[in-house]
Parts: structure tokens; sequence; C-alpha cells
């Protein structure tokens, strides 16, 4: 009876299974063998082996583009972790009203769409017209007006300022998640042990965190080596100043849909692709290596 | 002690107290100055609001035509959810109940889904879609929601944890066939965990911003974020109507979670404890 319903099983998995082929491995397969090619005219790519790659590895602006990815990804996870960390610490330990209220507000800035924001706050740090030069100007802060966008390393700083205001909440949500999973009877004995509380935080909540801060850390990791609609909003494309917010993915744009060179911008998100497989695998034997030996 | 305990406390209101107004201090901005013409914008920071909202509103419709883009974002998240949870569901419930050939394959197929960076097969979809006749339309942004990974997974550990197999063999000796089984019994029993996947399924569809970009080029399909992305490399110097469009492109979205953030940030914990 059983072995006569297994074909429903492959009938049910079958919209899944052409959408998947058509829609994400062929064009995956597809970038692949695009990035082997050299494109001559809009049809014809003639076959060109790893000569792409070689270029790649020699682009200047390419290493730039990793450089500038990974600096605003950094300058933007670990304040969001060390934040979330708090937060999620803070609103389990402590009888917290309106705690609920608190993580809703937080994480609200999450769901609001990037591309938007990315144009809010280009106006909000506008050098003429922008609402943050006439605040610190009127307030005496400021004595002229300052063109904030100008500076390579102010862009990148608010770029991650802006990925850490929409992450922080939704952070701290998984991690409060983690806690609150952590079985009672573990935090009991520990108390009975007399551990202090910053004593319970470093070797009970920590380490059994560790899952969770792993998931965190990886799909941060991949979302931030993506990163595109803010310093896309933020720099109207261009990606300036001094190149500054050039990240990966907006390098791939650039190349493969404006300079329409889809070899390289397929050699590109290969490049990206590897990075983030290298360092997902990276972080998780650094955190999970130990236990196993 | 409890004195120490209140500084304590005190101090943990302050941070938090803190964040909120940064979470906050935006969205306050953005709404304050599309309540002013451009002029008043100008002639310094207004933290109050002002009277211009309307003259702002018909200054960027006359310009910009935000309610198709609202419809075409609308059209696009909806047609993408309903497709994610319906064969989401079909999927999980295949893996689920049936042991077939190829379920192994399918399952990391599923993972391989997960992992892989979105951006890896844009160049070639973008080929795929120019080959097919696919540019410029709906169809590669809303198809590949049957596919979509989270969903299934999600579904999937649903299942396993309220399936009860007596309700499907009651319903095979009263002769129901498969499809019948997952219509009247599968779908509603997976609906609690389907509803929590439609909310993050339609943020997110609603708020996609490469691939439509990528892949649309005609302003009159342009979804909400396409539009933004628009006045913002073109013409609008007229700043009072920049704000009022980035407000209510955003406002929506504000609204809707006022009423139902609770629903959501729970989810959100159930699904992080199972995931």
């Amino acid at each position: 009876m059983k072995e006569k319903r297994a074909k429903w099983g492959i009938i049910f998995c079958m919209p899944f299974l052409l959408t998947f082929l058509i829609f994400q491995l062929y064009p995956i397969a597809y970038s692949f063998y695009l990035s082997l090619t050299f494109q001559e005219n809009s049809k014809t790519f003639i076959f060109v082996g790893m000569e792409n790659y070689k270029d790649l590895l020699s682009d200047k602006i390419f290493w730039k583009s990793v450089a500038n990815t990974w600096k605003i990804w950094l300058m933007c996870f670990i304040p969001q972790l060390v934040s979330a960390l708090l937060l999620a610490v803070l609103l389990t330990q402590y009888r917290i009203k309106r705690a609920g209220f608190f993580r809703a507000v937080f994480y609200l800035p999450n769901l609001v769409t990037a591309a938007s924001i990315g144009i809010l706050f280009s106006a909000l740090f506008d050098w003429q017209t922008g609402s943050i030069n006439s605040l610190l100007v009127s307030m005496g802060i400021l004595k002229e007006k300052v063109n904030w966008m100008g500076s390579p390393a102010f862009a990148q700083g608010i770029t991650a300022f802006i990925q850490w205001w929409m992450w922080f909440g939704y952070s701290s949500i998984l991690l409060t998640a983690g806690i609150t999973a952590i079985p009672t009877e573990v935090v009991e004995a520990s108390i009975m042990d007399g551990a202090g509380s910053f004593q319970r935080l470093i070797r009970i909540t920590l380490p059994l965190l560790k899952p969770t801060m792993l998931y965190v850390l990886v799909t941060s990791l991949i979302g931030g080596m993506q990163i595109f609609d803010i310093p896309m909003t933020l720099t109207k494309g261009d990606g300036e100043p001094q190149k500054s917010l050039m990240t990966m993915v907006l390098y791939l744009y650039n190349m493969a849909f404006k300079n329409n060179d889809s070899p390289y911008g397929a050699t590109i998100s290969y490049g990206l692709f590897v990075i983030i497989l290298l360092f997902s695998l990276l972080f998780f034997k650094v955190l999970y290596g130990k236990k196993e030996d | 002690m409890s004195g120490k305990k209140r500084v304590t406390k005190l101090l943990i209101y302050a941070i938090l107290i803190f964040l909120l107004a940064i979470c906050i201090f935006p969205f306050y901005v953005m709404i304050t100055n599309s309540t002013h013409s451009t002029s008043e914008l100008y002639t310094g920071l207004k933290l109050l609001p002002g009277k211009e909202f309307l003259n702002n509103f018909r200054n960027l419709t006359e310009r910009v035509n935000m309610g198709r883009g609202f419809l075409n974002s609308f059209i696009i998240a909806i047609s993408s959810t309903l497709l994610s949870a319906y064969f989401g569901t079909m999927t999980a419930y295949g893996l689920y109940e049936y042991r077939f050939r190829f379920r192994k394959v399918i399952y990391s197929l599923l993972m391989v889904s997960m992992m892989v960076p979105g951006q890896l097969g844009i160049i070639g979809l973008f080929r795929l879609c120019r080959n097919m006749g696919f540019l410029d339309t709906y169809w590669p942004i809303i198809l590949p929601s049957i596919a979509n990974a989270g969903t299934i997974f999600f579904v999937y550990q649903f299942l396993e944890t309220t399936m009860d197999e007596n309700l499907l063999d009651a319903a095979r000796i009263d002769g129901s066939g498969e499809f019948a089984i997952f219509h009247k019994i599968i779908l509603p029993l997976a609906k609690p965990g389907v509803s929590t996947m439609v909310i993050f399924n339609f943020v997110s569809s609603w708020n996609n911003f490469f691939n439509p970009m990528i892949l649309l080029f005609s302003e009159e399909k342009f979804t909400v974020p396409l539009l933004m992305n628009n006045l913002n490399s073109g013409m609008l110097q007229d700043l009072g109507a920049k704000y009022t469009a980035i407000a209510i492109s955003v406002l929506p979205i504000i609204v809707v979670y006022c009423f139902i953030s609770r629903y959501i940030t729970e989810g959100m914990m159930a699904g992080a404890v199972k995931g």
C-alpha cells in the first residue's frame, strides 16, 4: 500500500523540482559557462578557459571591492553582535516592563524597504540641503556645513551604521530565542553552585549560544558580502567617493549591466561565491572544530 | 542592595530608550520633512510638522505614478506569496509523507538552494529570460517563488510536530485521492505554520530590489523600490516631494506592522528555536 503511493511523493515535489532546475540550477550553470567565455557581440561567446579568472585575480577594482565589502561588513557586524547580545541578555535576565514593545521597535528597521532607507540617508546627509548639517549648524556644533559623503571613511561608516540599524534588532531576537531555549535546570544548577550573573553569562549562556551565534554570523556574512541596495541608492550606483562604496555586487552589477560584459560579471559572481563559501566553512571550523578533537 | 539594583535598572532603561530614539529618529525626520516645502527645507531643519504635505504629494504624483507602483508591487508580492505558500506546503508534504526514490536527492537540492547566494546565477537568469522573451515581464520575478526553500523547510518542520497519520488513513479509507487529502487535510493543518512564512515572504518580495531592477525596463511596470531608485538618480530636485515619496513608500509597512508586530516577533522566535 505504502509502496504504491510512493510515486505521489515525486508528483508533489515536481513543481519545486522544475522551478529549481529552470530558475536556479540552470542559471548558475549558465553563469559558470559564461565565466569561461569572451563576448564578441551580443550573440557570440568564444570559449577562453580560465582567462576571465586570471583577469579577476589581477583586477585592482575587484580587490578594492572585496576590501570595501569586508570593511563595511566588519564595521557593521561587530557592533551588531555586541549590541544584540547585550539586548538579548538584558531583556531576558531582568524583568523589563514592555520588553516586547522594545523588541518590536528595534526590529522595525529590518522590515522597511532598504532602497528607500538608502535614499532617505543620502538626503539627510546631503552637503547643502541635508537635515543633519542643518541641525548641527543650528545647534552650533558645526561652524559650516560638512560634505559628509565626500569622505570615503564616512561613507563606509554610514553604510555600516545603516546596516547595523537595520539588523541589530533582528539578531537580538534570534539570540533572545537562543537564550530562552537554554534549559532552566542548567541555569538553576549553576546558581546553586554559587555562580554570579557575570560568571553565568561567560560559563553557561555564551557557550550554549554558540549554535545561534554561528547562525547569526554565517547568515550575516552571506548577506553582508552581497550588500547592494544601500550602496546603490546612497551613491546612485557609482560607488563614490573614491570608489569606497564599490561593493562586490555593485561592481558585478556595473560590469554586467552597465558595461554589458556578461562573462566578466559572471566571473565576479563566482569570485563572490568562493569567498562566501570559504569563510562560511572557516567560521564553522573555528567555532566547532575544537569539539571534535 | 536594592539601591544598586535600581541603578542597574535605570541604566538598562536608559540604554533601551537611547536605542529606541535611534530607531525612530530617521522615520520621524522623514515624516516631518515630507510636510515642508522645498524652500522651507533649504532654510534649515524643521523638527515640527508643517502644512505642505498635500502640495508635495501633488508635485510628486504629477511626475511619478506612485499609485501604479503600489499596484505593481502588490500584484508581485501577493502572487509570489501565494505561490510560495501553496507549492511550499505541497513540496514539504511530498517530502514528509512519501518514501520515494529521489527523496534524498531533492532534500539535498533544497539544502543547496538555501546555501547558495542569490546573486550567483543572476547573469545566467538574465540571459535565460532574454532568450525566453521573459525580460520586462513579471514571470521571472514571480515564478521562482514556487521553489522557496526556506518556506519548504519551515513547513516541513511544522508538519513534523503537528501531523496525525490517522487523519490521513481515515480519509484514504473513505476513498479520498492524494490530491484531495492535500487540499482538504494538509493545507488547513499547515495553516498556522504557513501564515508565519506568508508575512516574511510578502515583506521580502515587497522590498525586493536587485532582481526587478535587472529584469524590468518599462516604468509602468516598476515596483515601489524601482520608482524610488528612479526618483533618486533622476530629476527630483524637489526635496519636499522626495521626502514625501520616501515617506509614502515606507509608511504602509510601518502602519501594518503596528497591528501585527507581536505576531511577527513571536513567529520569529518560534522559528529560531526550531531552526
